[in-house]
């Protein structure tokens, strides 16, 4: 297989994609095996294993993009990959090896080089002997539609950003990425996953060309045919237009309504520090005075629930994990009570309870309120749309600081006063979800699932000049 | 990017880093990280077939990557080895001009045919770009550099090393940490080693072999009577050099505030193990800071990430025109304020130079990667903005004539484009240590080593922790505080430079998986100084009950 990959950060355009499609089309159709495809591979390979244990992960996609800055095209690519990774071991000693050719020698010579890795490694003591059958539940990742985006597509969704944002003396820079592909993996002792999946991921950022006003959209689907470029580019181009010539305000305690491209970033690194394992050892903000962790705690307002589920028909997601385990419905917070941590197999034998594996979608329920009536029922506060930037502080707390990005308002009395400065934010999530006043609709954000919120007591610790 | 891409480390000792780390190419076999590669006649011979094939076809400039990426990881915590791999990835990329337009397509397929066909493959696609472009492409000139090759100056090849040493060597470390007083330990070993070979229709064929370590340490101290924890990571830096960087070397070592060892180009891991324990002990107890104005004294491994977002991403010539304004954003430092020849980005104390040459640093090479032989170049000079970072085809929006040889590739499968080269602070003139400086602080505190980084997507306002946080009260430290992060804004900051210590404590900092691009690549990069003052600086204090 030849693996081919074009990109420039200058001077591109999209004919060149179409021409690399046409050149590369048997390579693209290569990419994506079906489940029998997969499985003939995967079994070929198992055969020449001669090891205690041998877990095999194959993968491929063809991922396509374009790039748009300074209102032209800057870059247009496809990628077309695969790959099979083979691990082998020996009692704990175990080896992993890659290939991207599986003609039967080459399969043949990749179990190999994984043995005698395996042979050579010393012993990984939390090594875990590898599941046996399992059953998983039928991904509904995949979109035909997505699959069978073209260079065309992408095109007309960069001009749907450029040509209205040209109209409004606002300059667009941009980028759309979207991917085909498959997983699948299979092992000795009789386990056999296999899924198909698609995404598309778009932002724009749109800046008003006198340099005082910007805006920023993002939107991710796995199927394309929920996606309208031309609406996404519009609320961002409102956005460039809507937050020029921004007054400063002072830095300090105020009720804010995050809209979700703004509240991800903090909901999505607390969901991703839910684990038993640092929580058990002491120094998570899940470790419990006097030992162990918090499961069963309220830790945040009860009418917090979050929550996993990989068949959520708006953001589904996998449904069986790295190491081989069924992904189900997992609730993570229930009424403020922390219900779940993800336990390794490692660490949950270790403590004599199932194995949790984290989940690719975090669902957060939402309220009925629209942003519209979150702001008319807000006396003074600020709309939040988007947060940058965003690093740990004290994960003893976990703090976090970012900044405000991309138009950031006043509201006064029910309604959008004027743009504001930009802010640096210190702030908790486990703190912000204490003061939670109102939780609206929900929107899906790169995968996940969040609710508008209305949130007292934000921290800001200062101003910034970017615009 | 997919989960295939990424190896994942789940708790393990990456220091700062995200959990996940980019896995480029094949793992192999330890002993396969030893095989030569290709001969450099035969990819001289290899490299022709791609410049005859642009020519033939009618580009007016081309340039062949090939490319031999070497890796290798050794991951630890406590007394256990978490993961150890290697790997290899071998490729060909081809860059070309055709009808004043980029054309670029790379294949691993390293044969004449494959080398044709990628070729042809980027010829195509400047042709078809060629239809709609406005603007040709302008590369400033280059002088031809014949066959020459460059090597990092290593004294000890880390991939000749064996693994059983390096594990005993992070192991020793570990158990150097446990017992002293850690609950948990992390380290690790990142070695790279770049096989690049450059081929340009200028006239240069160019043979490097690039080589980079970094060793890590994350420990973690803990008090379960109180519940909490406290984080101490490894005062090493990422480095350009071979294995010798952990070989202990006294007379690298300097010494702090506070007694604090700090290291310059050799790093001694397991004492610094041990020290970091008993620092990390030490912050369970210690005090919260008050917030406030403060002198801050800042030790090179803490500012050069200063340095690193507040200087070398906003002089960045592609994030000021905007081509990265949807992912790191713009730059507050535009070119009319660059225009007027007195923009101030800090007082007359402040010399900042862009460097791809210097020793034992990341950005150090012989040639670009578009055969542009490297240097050092004035980015602030006595405070006032000079220049950008720029490459062939930019250099000419700033009225230049000479590339600023930082282009660079993380692959051969990857376009090269403008990356940052080192940054530096120039030492202060006069001689002067931090015994001296501390001496001369009323009221400040001491960060030494790299902590939480955040800065805004123009790089006006940035807010930094450190690794370590001391008290400065009358001329003298006092000890560990807790809580201490400071907040400014880029040109206020460097026009509050106070002073600058001598030569004799200039040390670099460096950024291993620096990210830049749509999509995304990453380079490395150091940023030299020596431990600087800045007067009145606010630090607020980040401590919260949850």
């Amino acid at each position: 297989m030849v693996v081919l990959r074009h990109g420039l950060m200058e001077s591109m355009s999209l004919i060149q994609e179409e021409i690399f499609n046409q050149s590369n089309q048997k390579e693209n159709i290569m990419s994506i095996y079906t489940k029998e495809e997969a499985k003939a591979i995967l079994e070929k390979a198992l055969s020449y294993s001669k090891a205690d244990g041998c877990e095999l992960n194959i993968s491929g996609d063809i991922i396509g993009n374009i790039r748009y800055a300074r209102n032209t095209v800057s870059t247009a690519g496809i990628n077309s990959n695969i790959q099979l990774a083979v691990q082998s071991n020996f009692g704990k000693k175990v080896g992993t090896a890659t290939i991207n050719e599986f003609d039967d020698a080459s399969l043949a010579k990749v179990v190999a080089r994984s043995e005698e890795l395996a042979k050579l490694s010393p012993e990984s003591p939390e090594f875990m002997v590898p599941l046996g059958p399992q059953e998983y539940d039928a991904s509904k990742m995949y979109s035909e539609a997505t699959a069978k985006i073209t260079p065309e597509f992408r095109a007309a969704v960069a001009a749907s950003s450029i040509e209205p944002a040209k109209a409004k003396q606002v300059t667009a820079a941009g980028y759309l990425e979207d991917s085909a592909g498959f997983e699948a993996m299979a092992n000795k002792r009789g386990l056999f996953a296999y899924e198909k999946s698609t995404s598309l991921d778009f932002t724009v950022t749109m800046r008003s060309d006198d340099g005082l006003g910007s805006g920023w959209v993002t939107r991710d689907f796995n199927d394309v045919r929920k996606f309208n470029p031309e609406e996404a580019s519009n609320i961002a181009i409102d956005k460039a237009v809507s937050s020029r010539e921004a007054k400063a305000i002072e830095p300090g305690k105020y009720t804010v309504i995050l809209e979700p491209a703004a509240s991800i970033g903090l909901i999505r690194n607390m969901t991703r520090s839910f684990n038993a394992r640092s929580a058990d050892e002491g120094r998570s903000f899940m470790s419990k005075d006097g030992g162990g962790n918090k499961l069963g705690e309220k830790i945040v307002d009860e009418r917090v629930n979050i929550y996993s589920d990989p068949l959520n028909d708006e953001v589904p997601a996998s449904t069986w994990s790295g190491s081989g385990l069924p992904l189900k419905r997992t609730q993570w917070m229930e009424n403020g009570v922390v219900k779940n941590l993800t336990y390794s197999r490692f660490w949950a034998e270790k403590n004599g309870v199932a194995p949790v594996p984290f989940a690719g979608n975090i669902i957060m329920e939402g309220g009925s309120e629209s942003r519209e009536n979150l702001i008319r029922s807000t006396k003074r506060g600020i709309l939040v749309t988007r947060m940058w930037y965003i690093r740990n502080v004290d994960p003893q707390t976990l703090l976090y600081t970012g900044l405000t990005r991309d138009g950031t308002y006043y509201i006064e009395d029910g309604k959008i006063k004027h743009p504001i400065k930009n802010f640096r934010f210190n702030e908790s999530p486990i703190i912000m979800l204490n003061n939670l006043e109102t939780l609206g609709e929900q929107t899906r954000i790169n995968g996940n699932l969040i609710p508008y919120m209305k949130i007292r007591d934000f921290t800001f610790s200062s101003l910034s000049d970017a615009i | 990017m997919k989960r295939r891409d990424f190896m994942h480390l789940a708790g393990a000792g990456a220091g700062m880093m995200a959990t996940s780390i980019p896995i480029l190419g094949n793992t192999i076999c330890e002993q396969q990280l030893l095989n030569p590669g290709m001969d450099v006649a035969a990819k001289k011979v290899l490299a022709d077939v791609a410049l005859n094939t642009a020519k033939s076809l009618g580009a007016t400039y081309a340039d062949a990557r090939i490319g031999r990426y070497l890796n290798q990881y050794v991951f630890t915590r406590e007394e256990k080895v978490q993961n150890t791999v290697s790997t290899e990835s071998f490729g060909v990329g081809i860059r070309v001009i055709s009808k004043g337009t980029w054309g670029f397509a790379s294949t691993h397929d390293v044969t004449p045919d494959g080398i044709k066909k990628a070729t042809e493959l980027a010829i195509a696609v400047a042709n078809a770009s060629a239809k709609i472009q406005t603007e040709e492409v302008i590369l400033s000139p280059v002088k031809g550099h014949g066959e020459v090759s460059w090597k990092t100056p290593i004294i000890k090849n880390a991939l000749e090393v064996p693994v059983s040493e390096k594990v005993d060597l992070l192991l020793s470390a570990n158990a150097g940490a446990m017992e002293n007083g850690a609950s948990y330990v992390s380290s690790a070993l990142f070695m790279v080693n770049e096989q690049k070979y450059f081929a340009s229709t200028e006239g240069s064929y160019i043979d490097q072999d690039i080589h980079r370590i970094w060793p890590t340490l994350r420990i973690t101290a803990i008090d379960k009577s109180t519940n909490t924890f406290k984080n101490r990571q490894g005062l090493g830096a990422p480095v350009g050099m071979g294995y010798e960087y952990v070989i202990p070397d006294k007379s690298e070592e300097i010494k702090g505030g506070a007694d604090v060892v700090l290291y310059r180009n050799r790093y001694n891991m397991i004492e610094d193990a041990i020290a970091g324990a008993k620092q990390a002990k030490e912050m369970l107890t210690a005090p919260s800071i008050e917030a406030g104005k403060y002198d801050l004294v800042l030790e090179p491994n803490h500012l050069g990430l200063t340095i690193h977002e507040s200087v070398g991403h906003p002089l960045e010539l592609d994030r000021v025109l905007g081509y990265e304004a949807n992912y790191a954003g713009t730059s507050f430092a535009t070119l009319d304020k660059w225009k007027t020849g007195n923009f101030n980005y800090g007082n007359e104390l402040v010399n900042l130079v862009a460097d791809k040459t210097q020793k034992h640093t990341l950005g150090a090479v012989g040639y670009d990667d578009e055969g542009v032989k490297c240097k050092q170049w004035d980015l602030v000079r006595n405070g006032v903005l000079v220049n950008y970072q720029a490459i062939r085809d930019q250099v000419h929006m700033i009225d230049q004539t000479e590339s600023h040889g930082c282009c660079y590739s993380q692959s051969w499968n990857d376009v090269q484009f403008q990356r940052m080269p080192n940054v530096s602070l120039e030492p202060g003139s006069d001689p002067y240590s931090i015994d001296e400086m501390i001496k001369d602080v009323e009221k400040g505190v001491y960060f030494v080593g790299r902590g939480s980084y955040s800065i805004d997507q123009q790089r006006y306002n940035f807010q930094f922790g450190g690794t370590l946080a001391y008290e400065i009260k009358n001329g003298k430290i006092t000890g560990l505080i807790n809580d201490a992060a400071y907040q400014s804004n880029t040109q206020e900051f460097w026009n509050s430079c106070a002073k600058i210590c001598d030569v004799n404590d200039y040390r670099t900092f460096g950024s291993f998986f620096d990210g830049k691009g749509q999509p995304s690549q990453v380079s490395a990069v150091s940023h030299g100084c020596s431990t600087t003052r800045f007067n009145g600086v606010n630090v607020i204090n980040t401590g919260r009950n949850i």
